[in-house]
């Protein structure tokens, strides 16, 4: 065959045009005759709203249009991917800081803005809960009305899902020592540098609707089901996303903007503001209690999880970043006895959404950090305890989910190697390492087509979005491979639902997987054809053809695809076309709906600096390793690999939403919220992939682009603690929190101990 | 209706007269008067760099500068980068190195770039990462991008 293209680092397909500034994100599209909108809301976390009065707003020259919840259909339509709870607007209460009651829509930018200003609003401010301790109060106010939740137990509590996970008998376990923390995780923004953005124009008999989302084909059940079109009615034109991390995953404020646009009859346009976006997404923030007991050989005998999610106002898909992330808290090891309860508690916040980890981070900040301080109560290396406990490739490690699908060893030893674990840190440094687990899907459904045009280049058809993770190019240089096509010659088509087939979502890192073996299987279709098309030309019997990665043979003879086809497709010309689907069912017996299609890997180790009298932590080396089955690019293995674990340093260091005593956000926007920069890095960042061609992906592979974010936060506080001796389990580890810890356990010695160390 | 104001400004070489409104920001004018939507808007506090131009060869925030200020300067975007067909030498680098990912904070980041070249050709790593330090990037390709710079100054990118 020609030179393989998979397994190779070519240059990003689409890559051309985000160097040049010709890629169009949705804020770059201009419709003719577009309306611009901008929202309104009240600077207070929750109210009661009295009257709106829209009249001076309207009045301003060139306002079209002053939408309140009164101009929807009544009730107010509510969604949510799993709770039909979001209003469109909100109509008699707000329940977030940002929450927008009102939209206007208006000639200019400049005339929305300044109508915003005059929407008269008159509303009582009402008290909110915005901690896990205010929510789970028996005298906190409900955020979400018990109307919504019907024969629903915990409708007349804060709690919207609890969630009860685990195997064998907990209190039956003799342990020689047991080890137990309290963690906490913060509240922390995706901050896509695109803020999001949505246009909706009447389109003939239906709708046209652009959003940087992530799902087009959800937001396009969405949008069908509150208009009452059918689906071939919603055209979702999803053009690549700046950025999406999870939180452009579902419908936000396209239902608001659909709406405006079929009461103005003309496109309507929204982009948020970047303090917006900090209102419209975020992370949950948890606080985890975990037990661990301990032979004294460093055995793992149970693990007793009691982990409490603060969600937002709106359930948006946050229980099951709570479910997801909670069920396979225990992490990679074998442990005979484990109990888990995980809490979703609504709060009146930003509603929390997925963001890269969904939901993992926080239970591997709590039980990692765990599996530290065991190691140092036991006496026992934090590597080798880890290696111990392992689950070996092939072990069910949690009852009736997929074994163990990697030599996750091989993983931990291999960044244990680099960061050099066993010498002694440099004068003044610390060392820590741990342990991400994450499970991937646990169903998918990706259809895909493929055709192969007469001259032998390729247009694939994929609704997968984009969003810098390099799914096109992915997609491509399987198609090139497998018809035998120059990367050049292929051509893929997203983001339009009117043309391209069905993807299920764009997330749990499941892309290279789901869509590259559709991909794989619509190639496959072509290469039946081919097949058959060459045992005509010959003529020979079907049999006695062979049709694989871009080449034809027959007995000894290898023919490149071109020229099979050239011939077979004669004066006509025409094309060949190609259908692929992979699905993954759901599992109604399953806890989660689902097994594990693979799991994510990644052991993470540092090297850190603390300076004693500022706080600062340094990142002086950074080790990440991710167990990726195949690389099928490795310069975009990297990048992800790298851009997860840099992102994990946000929240590990210094990334988190701060609420004044009456709930509203006190850092929104970027000059008080902050992300890592280039002065930011780790001095010396090394990253590298295991690779046993063992993932249920096209040629070996598995999703990865999660995994080296997973355990930055606790790695690196076991490398605080290493450099200090003091153990630190809120994040971030702003240079505030390490100094106090410092000053703390100057004064009083005992200050960094473990909650509790039972020896037995 | 507010009064606007006719300036005079050379956009990647070609003279442009508009009118614009006197607080209305370059970003404003650059992608909503001129059509020139590679200049990307973000936070519009002059904190992420996704609106990085070049005013007179100084990269500036253009989301911090208003429109009648650029009056009489010249401005290069992204769009003003390559020559025909013909990428800068950072453009190949960010492509060559996998710098761009999703691609948003890349136009600012080139020209942030640029910036930094024309000052110091060829630059330390430690000089490249105080010089992007206000260019964010939530993909975090932060290594690639350095990279990217450094082959790109060993190509002689300040010299085209």
């Amino acid at each position: 065959m020609t030179d393989p293209c998979v397994g190779m680092s070519p240059r990003r397909v689409g890559g051309r045009d985000r160097v040049t500034g010709r890629q169009a994100y949705v804020a770059d599209i201009h419709l003719d005759d577009v309306l611009h909108a901008k929202l309104v809301s009240l600077d207070c976390a929750r109210a009661r709203i009295i009257t709106v009065d829209t009249s001076a707003a309207l009045a301003v020259p060139g306002v079209r249009l002053v939408m309140t919840a009164a101009d929807l259909p009544q009730p107010v339509p509510r969604f949510g991917p799993q709770f039909q709870d979001r209003p469109v607007l909100a109509a008699g209460e707000t329940h977030y800081h940002g929450e927008p009651l009102a939209a206007i829509a208006a000639e200019t930018k400049d005339a929305a803005e300044e109508a915003t200003r005059l929407v008269r609003i008159e509303y009582e401010e009402l008290p909110a809960v915005f901690t896990i301790a205010g929510a789970l109060d028996p005298m906190a106010p409900l955020v979400q009305d018990p109307a919504l939740r019907p024969g629903d137990r915990l409708a007349r509590s804060n709690v919207l899902r609890e969630h009860h996970y685990g195997w064998g008998d907990v209190d039956a376990a003799s342990a020689d020592v047991v080890v137990e923390g309290t963690y906490a995780f913060p509240m922390v923004t995706q901050f896509a540098i695109e803020p999001h953005g949505f246009i909706a124009a009447p389109d003939s008999d239906g709708i046209a609707v652009w959003s940087s989302i992530q799902h087009p084909n959800w937001l396009q059940r969405v949008i069908a089901s509150l208009l009452h079109l059918p689906l071939a009615k919603v055209r979702i034109f999803a053009p690549d996303p700046g950025g999406g991390f999870g939180g452009k995953q579902h419908a936000k404020y396209e239902p608001l903007v659909a709406f405006m646009a079929l009461r103005a009859g003309r496109p309507v346009r929204l982009v948020l503001t970047l303090e917006e976006t900090f209102q419209a997404v975020r992370r949950g923030a948890s606080e985890i209690h975990v037990r661990s007991g301990f032979r004294s050989d460093g055995g793992l005998v149970f693990r007793d999880i009691e982990a409490n999610y603060l969600i937002g106002a709106y359930a948006d898909i946050a229980d099951r970043t709570v479910a997801k992330g909670s069920y396979t808290s225990n992490g990679p090891y074998r442990v005979p006895a484990v109990r888990i309860v995980a809490r979703s508690i609504l709060s009146h916040t930003t509603p929390s959404t997925a963001f890269r980890g969904f939901g993992n981070p926080q239970q591997i900040w709590a039980v990692e950090s765990n599996m530290d301080e065991a190691a140092r109560a036991l006496g026992i290396d934090p590597l080798a305890l880890r290696l111990q406990n392992l689950a070996h490739p092939g072990e069910a490690f949690i009852p009736g989910d997929t074994p163990a699908d990697g030599d996750w060893a091989r993983t931990v030893e291999r960044a244990a190697e680099l960061i050099g674990w066993g010498s002694p840190p440099a004068p003044g440094r610390g060392r820590g390492l741990a342990v991400g687990l994450k499970s991937g899907p646990t169903t998918g459904l990706s259809n895909s087509i493929v055709r192969l045009l007469a001259d032998g280049s390729v247009i694939v058809y994929a609704g997968t979005s984009d969003m810098g993770q390099g799914a096109r190019t992915i997609f491509a240089q399987i198609a090139a491979d497998e018809l035998g096509a120059p990367l050049d010659w292929v051509t893929v088509v997203m983001g339009d639902t009117a043309v391209v087939p069905y993807d299920q979502q764009t997330s749990a890192s499941r892309s290279s997987v789901f869509m590259g073996n559709s991909i794989l299987l619509a190639c496959r279709d072509i290469q039946a054809k081919i097949r058959a098309m060459a045992a005509r030309l010959e003529p020979v019997d079907e049999a006695a053809v062979v049709v694989e990665r871009g080449e034809v043979r027959i007995g000894g003879r290898v023919t490149p695809i071109r020229d099979v086809l050239v011939r077979g497709l004669g004066r006509l010309g025409g094309e060949l076309i190609g259908i692929g689907e992979m699905r993954k069912e759901a599992e109604p017996e399953h806890p989660l709906g689902g097994t594990a299609a693979f799991f994510e890997f990644n052991c993470t180790a540092v090297e850190v600096e603390v300076d004693r009298e500022t706080g600062d932590v340094v990142v002086a080396r950074h080790v990440t390793v991710s167990d990726v089955g195949k690389a099928m690019n490795p310069i975009q293995v990297r990048g992800q690999d790298e851009g997860a674990a840099i992102m994990g340093l946000g929240h590990t260091l210094m990334e988190h939403i701060i609420h004044d005593e009456a709930g509203r956000i006190r850092n929104l926007g970027a000059i008080d919220y902050r992300i890592p920069t280039s002065l930011d890095l780790p001095l010396r960042m090394e990253s590298d992939f295991v690779e046993n061609a063992d993932g249920p992906g096209p040629y070996g592979a598995k999703g990865m682009s999660e995994g080296a974010l997973l355990c930055v936060a606790p790695a690196v506080a076991a490398a605080v603690h290493d450099a200090t001796g003091v153990r630190i389990r809120d994040l971030p580890l702003s240079p505030e929190r390490v100094w106090r810890a410092l000053h703390d356990a100057a004064e009083s010695p005992d200050a960094g101990a473990p909650e509790a160390i039972d020896a037995r | 209706m507010t009064m606007r104001q006719r300036i005079e400004l050379t956009v990647n070489g070609r003279i442009r007269s508009v009118e614009v409104a006197p607080h209305h920001t370059l970003l404003d004018v650059l992608r909503d008067d001129l059509g020139l939507t590679g200049t990307k808007e973000c936070c519009l506090v002059g904190e992420c760099g996704a609106c990085t131009v070049l005013v007179d060869d100084l990269a500036v925030d253009s989301c911090l500068m208003l429109g009648v200020e650029a009056d009489g300067a010249s401005v290069t975007t992204v769009e003003g980068l390559a020559t025909g067909d013909k990428l800068h030498p950072l453009q190949e680098a960010f492509l060559e190195t996998g710098a761009a990912q999703c691609g948003f904070c890349i136009p600012g980041q080139l020209l942030a770039a640029a910036a930094l070249l024309a000052n110091d050709p060829h630059p330390t790593r430690a000089a490249v990462e105080e010089g992007l330090a206000g260019n964010l990037c939530r993909c975090a390709g932060y290594e690639q991008i350095i990279e990217a710079v450094v082959v790109a100054a060993r190509a002689g990118a300040s010299e085209s």
